[in-house]
């Protein structure tokens, strides 16, 4: 598929992309869809509960439903709120989230743009989301929201720095910025992924990660308890839809990256597992990945605003740096 | 709606209130209601009994009891004066010539006639009686007590003893009374029921014990009629006594409420009187001293040395309450006194564990419920304030607690607490017109 | 430096943390709190004022409706005042009927409070945990008086209803199981270094503004202050059994969080005990005048409730409605202290604060 993006620019091409466009984007919808669904049942067997099991069959059309209801709901944007930025808002937040896929590889051979620059791009990218929440917060002319907005902002900006260095780590070792370049270079035994190398740099990603993605422990900017619902609380139907759509779109991207970058992407722990084929492997580290950040929060408490800043800014940060330094130190001594 | 309140606002007042200058009859009948109840408490007159009625009438709060003369005609008035005429009555306890100039039916008039001498005669004599006759408020006496027992059956026993005591005496008196100029004495007693007659139509579920009372009396007044053999005015008595009962039954409506508040005012009467009996019966031993009587003495002799002499106004102990101490303290005095109970290592009241306002009609109060956390020893404060321009000061800066209760208080029952650092309403809107815990209180929709 | 300017939030009456429709205006600088204000009242139905229309036995389902997280100790105060007054006696059954109800009452209530107090520190699962295990005390009242929140169980005199064929033995099976619950609830939460980092010297007070405060229950007992009414003015039958009353040191959330799982298992102890001497079949209502007429006079009485001391202050004239019924409400006077705590604290901590004081705003209000 890469490789028709090297070709000239035809209206068949053209029409081929938007195709693959759309096929991403349902594949998307309908990961987000089963991933509220799974998510819900998750945390219900976790609370003693049954979760979703009432519309079709296991409950499996709940977030249908859900997601049918949100979209049919009436549009109601507040008579004082900043009208124009507070619809462009949702759209802009979803934008980033939906472009950062393009540069995700699901194997060797799956992928859908092969950038040299891919982690970059990925970070710049997701970064624009930040501006959305706060357009978001402030247009709805909501002081909840706008609290919530500022959370948001300062968190991500906070945590956007640990999370580009934690990997600048692995980025050294593979000496590519490319994410497929990264996912092939990790060896066929599961000590040879970049998890365990890398260790400081995975556990500070993983930290960081989750508080992009906004979700608990680090769910300050739409803490329900304290700020109602953060920057959306002004926002309901397809709008509001979109928010959450793009925070599982997030999740989407976030685990899949995290599989790519440090987890092996589609390699088999073992060779003698390669018979399987590497999607299935990618798949089963991203569904663990995506059960472990449902399972944090159904497990941890919210963390307070200041703790937040302080182990953004105290903790990750020079975690990162020395882990930085120490793989250049490795670098120097046992690689040349 | 207004039948009620005038009923409500005469009852309370009755066994405490009873200040002689009371204008509403209501109210004056009560207080000779409160003299009854101690004359029955008496019937020997027995010059010990009072006394040890009296920490009892302390406890009801009551400050002070009535003159006997002056209130027992106004109670006769409006006992037992269908007819409302009660000034008239109560005006003529010596005269009963003046009938001829009331301008009332002449049913009335005749009761008057009647009531000139016989109701007018009554409290004179029961006025005279305790000194003179001590027969003569017994014969009045049985009225109540005849529906104590329906009342209150606990008593009953006591009750029925104390009965049949007066009725032993007033045969006797009956007896000795023969021919004397007092003899009119016995006819109150054959007018009374006549009132007490048409209260049943008035509220049906007395009958029992207005009869029953009726009949007493109707049997009493037959004995001393006997007696009496050809006094002559013994038959002017009995038409008198048929023709009030029929004006009464003809009474009109707005009269109904007052003859309700009459003989409520007689059930209250009876309540008190079975409950001073009740001490009365009891052996007249010295109450024994409360166990927090050491506690009490000790406050209050802190309170009047460190603070002012005249810094308590009273000071007593709750037995009710498990023999809580308590101080009614003077409003000016109230936070030196407060600052002294919490600090003082004596003391120590340093935790308030309730502050409380009350609307007692008369005037209103602020009660604070105080504990020592260290020897867990309590005390109540008390201060009373009137209901016109309400006002106590503010204790929190000694008790914080105080801080949104005052407000609290000052919201519902509009007492000011000069010094209080942000007194607003609290529960209700800041526009809300009234206090709504007052006894006065109207609220907007009347229906809700 | 950049100047800002003060932001005024409303937090309330319709917030998802304040319990109720509680209402805090706050002023904050960025997300600190520079003062806050209370506004209550939006839940005040006049209790007292309705009581003195009423008999005492009416006014009982009133008090069910104030404190609705506890309210066997609610209707138990009332009861307890009046035949303190009229010196009534309690069947012994009747009495132990009502301390029972009264512990499985409070752990009832401090479940709730330590699954809401999680949810507002934005832990999800311990709220679920924590109503999982209530219900089985819901369950056991349902049975008892088939109502699940507001009982009506009380009497004046003894209680309405007898425990039902079996029903003692399940609160005998619930102890045991309770107790596994409580060290399931520790190993899960107390422990977590998020959940300490967020209470651990938070909403902190010294012993003597607590006593100023007339702060009482766990708000009290955090600082060190060893009050516990059942202890130091003991009423029912609480001098009959052994139990600890559980202190902080600091008087901080952490502490106050500490206590009042500590008092669960206290409870749980009391109910031990109680079972053990539970009297054999008898009567659960004494013997009471038809009409309830308490003499005239006046009396305050105060019990320790889950969340410290309720009153009730009876004004009788010896009719069969109160003159005037004032009701001394825990969560109202605790409540008092918030504006005090919050200064200087961030938003999130007003919720860890709030939280930490356990108000019902049934209670608060009236």
């Amino acid at each position: 598929m890469g490789a028709w993006l090297d070709e000239t620019l035809t209206w068949g091409h053209a029409l081929l992309f938007f195709l693959w466009g759309v096929i991403l984007l349902m594949i998307v919808l309908g990961f987000v869809t089963y991933a509220i669904f799974f998510e819900r049942k998750v945390i219900g067997w976790m609370q003693y509960r049954i979760g979703p099991n009432r519309v079709g069959p296991w409950g499996l059309l709940q977030s249908v439903a859900d997601i049918t209801k949100l979209l049919i709901k009436e549009d109601t944007i507040p008579r004082k709120a900043d009208r124009a930025l507070f619809i462009l808002a949702p759209a802009l937040a979803y934008i980033p989230a939906f472009a950062v896929l393009a540069v995700i590889p699901y194997t060797n051979k799956l992928y859908f743009a092969d950038i040299n620059v891919g982690l970059l791009y990925y970070v710049a990218l997701s970064g624009i989301s930040t501006i959305a929440i706060i357009l978001g917060g402030w247009s709805s002319n909501n002081k909840y929201a706008l609290l919530g907005g500022m959370r948001s902002a300062a968190q991500m900006i906070s945590y956007e720095v640990p999370l580009v260095i934690s990997v600048v780590g692995v980025v050294m070792l593979s000496g590519t910025l490319n994410l497929r370049g990264i996912g092939e270079q990790q060896g066929d035994w599961f000590w040879e992924w970049n998890f365990l190398p890398q260790i400081l740099g995975f556990v500070v990603f993983i930290i960081a990660a989750v508080s992009e993605l906004n979700r608990t422990p680090f769910d300050l900017p739409e803490a329900e308890s304290e700020l109602v619902a953060g920057y959306h609380v002004e926002y309901s139907g397809f709008r509001f839809a979109f928010f959450m759509l793009t925070e599982y779109v997030y999740v989407y991207a976030i685990a899949a990256l995290t599989t790519v970058l440090f987890l092996g992407g589609w390699h088999a722990p073992f060779p003698f597992l390669d018979w399987v084929p590497g999607i299935i492997w990618f798949l089963l580290k991203f569904t663990s990945i995506v059960f472990f950040l449902f399972w944090i929060r159904a497990t941890l408490p919210r963390i307070r605003i200041d703790q937040l800043m302080g182990l953004g800014w105290k903790v990750l940060l020079p975690v990162a740096i020395l882990n930085v330094f120490l793989t250049a130190v490795y670098m120097e001594l046992f690689i040349k | 709606m207004s039948d009620e309140k005038e009923k409500d606002s005469g009852r309370p007042n009755g066994p405490e209130a009873s200040e002689p200058e009371t204008p509403s009859s209501e109210a004056a009948a009560d207080g000779a209601a409160g003299m009854t109840a101690k004359e029955g408490a008496n019937p020997s007159a027995d010059p010990v009994s009072p006394p040890a009625a009296e920490p009892r009438a302390t406890v009801s709060g009551t400050p002070s009891v009535p003159e006997a003369g002056a209130d027992s005609n106004a109670s006769t008035a409006a006992d037992s004066s269908s007819s409302e005429s009660p000034a008239a009555v109560a005006g003529t306890p010596g005269g009963p010539a003046s009938e001829a100039g009331i301008p009332d039916a002449p049913a009335a008039g005749t009761d008057d006639a009647d009531g000139g001498t016989s109701s007018a005669a009554e409290p004179a004599l029961s006025g005279k009686a305790s000194a003179a006759d001590a027969g003569t408020p017994s014969a009045e006496a049985p009225a109540p007590s005849g529906e104590a027992p329906a009342a209150d059956p606990e008593r009953e026993a006591k009750l029925k003893a104390a009965a049949e005591a007066r009725a032993a005496r007033a045969a006797a008196k009956a007896a000795a009374e023969g021919s004397a100029p007092t003899a009119d004495g016995g006819t109150p007693s054959a007018a009374a029921p006549a009132p007490s007659g048409d209260a049943p139509a008035v509220d049906p579920e007395r009958e029992a014990k207005l009869k029953a009372a009726a009949e007493a009396r109707a049997a009493r007044a037959a004995a001393k009629a006997a007696a009496e053999g050809g006094a002559p005015a013994a038959d002017a008595r009995t038409p008198a006594a048929s023709a009030s009962s029929g004006d009464a039954t003809a009474v009109d409506p707005e009269k109904e409420a007052k003859l309700k508040a009459a003989a409520e005012a007689r059930a209250a009467r009876a309540a008190a009187k079975a409950a001073a009996e009740g001490e009365a019966a009891a052996p007249p031993e010295p109450k024994p001293p409360s166990p927090m009587q050491p506690q009490l003495d000790l406050a209050v002799e802190l309170v009047r040395t460190l603070t002012a002499e005249d810094a308590i106004e009273e000071a007593y102990i709750n037995e009710l309450d498990g023999h809580r101490p308590t101080l009614i303290l003077r409003g000016e005095r109230l936070l030196a006194a407060a600052e002294l109970l919490k600090s003082h290592p004596k003391l120590r009241m340093d935790y308030m564990r309730n502050l409380s306002g009350v609307d007692y009609e008369t005037h209103l109060e602020v009660v604070y419920h105080l504990v020592s956390l260290q020897s867990g020893r309590e005390i109540a404060v008390k201060v009373k304030t009137d209901r016109e321009a309400p006002s106590v000061p503010s204790v929190v800066s000694v008790w914080e607690t105080a801080n949104w209760n005052e407000r609290e208080i000052y919201d519902l029952l509009g007492i000011d607490f000069p010094g209080h650092p942000d007194l607003r309403r609290i529960m209700m809107p800041d526009n809300w017109v009234g206090y709504p815990l007052r006894k006065d209180y109207e609220p907007l929709d009347s229906e809700v | 430096m950049i100047r800002t300017e003060e932001l005024l939030l409303n937090v309330g009456p319709q917030h998802p943390s304040t319990h109720g429709v509680f209402r805090i205006i706050v002023k904050l600088d960025g997300e600190v709190i520079t003062e806050a204000t209370p506004v209550m009242g939006y839940l005040h139905r006049g209790t007292e004022k309705l009581a003195e229309d009423l008999n005492y036995t009416q006014i009982i389902p009133y008090t069910d409706r104030m404190d609705y997280v506890s309210a066997m100790t609610t209707n138990y105060v009332l009861c307890h005042a009046v035949e303190k007054m009229m010196g009534l006696e309690v069947p012994e059954r009747a009495e132990f009927m009502r301390l029972i109800v009264m512990e499985l009452q409070r752990i009832a209530s401090h479940l709730v409070w330590w699954g809401t107090y999680l949810l507002d520190i934005g832990a999800m699962s311990p709220f679920l945990f924590a109503f999982r295990d209530r219900e089985i005390i819901i369950n056991l009242f349902n049975e008892l008086c088939g109502a699940r929140l507001t009982y009506n169980y009380m009497r004046v005199g003894g209680v309405k209803w007898d425990a039902p064929p079996g029903w003692i033995e399940q609160v005998r099976d619930f102890i045991p199981y309770m107790e596994s619950k409580l060290d399931e609830y520790h190993n899960l939460v107390s422990g977590n270094e998020i959940f300490l980092a967020r209470i651990r010297g938070v909403g902190r007070y010294d012993a003597a503004t607590a006593v100023n405060f007339g702060l009482s229950g766990a708000n009290l007992r955090s600082t060190g202050v060893n009050w516990d009414l059942r202890k130091n003015k003991p009423y029912s039958l609480y001098d009959r059994f052994e139990f600890d009353v559980p202190l902080g040191s600091v008087g901080d959330c952490y502490d106050r969080y500490n206590i009042r799982l500590e008092e669960i298992r206290q409870s749980l102890r009391i109910l031990k005990q109680a079972l053990e001497q539970f009297p054999g079949p008898g009567d659960v209502m004494g013997k009471v005048p038809r009409v309830i007429r308490p003499p005239a006079g006046e009396l305050y009485v105060g019990i320790e409730s889950p969340r410290g001391e309720i009153g009730c202050h009876i004004v009788s004239k010896g009719k069969a409605e109160p003159y005037r019924l004032k009701f001394r409400r825990p969560s109202f006077v605790n409540l008092q202290i918030l504006p005090k705590l919050l200064v200087g604290e961030t938003m999130t901590n007003l919720i860890t604060i709030l939280g930490g004081i356990d108000i019902v705003v049934g209670e608060v209000d009236c």
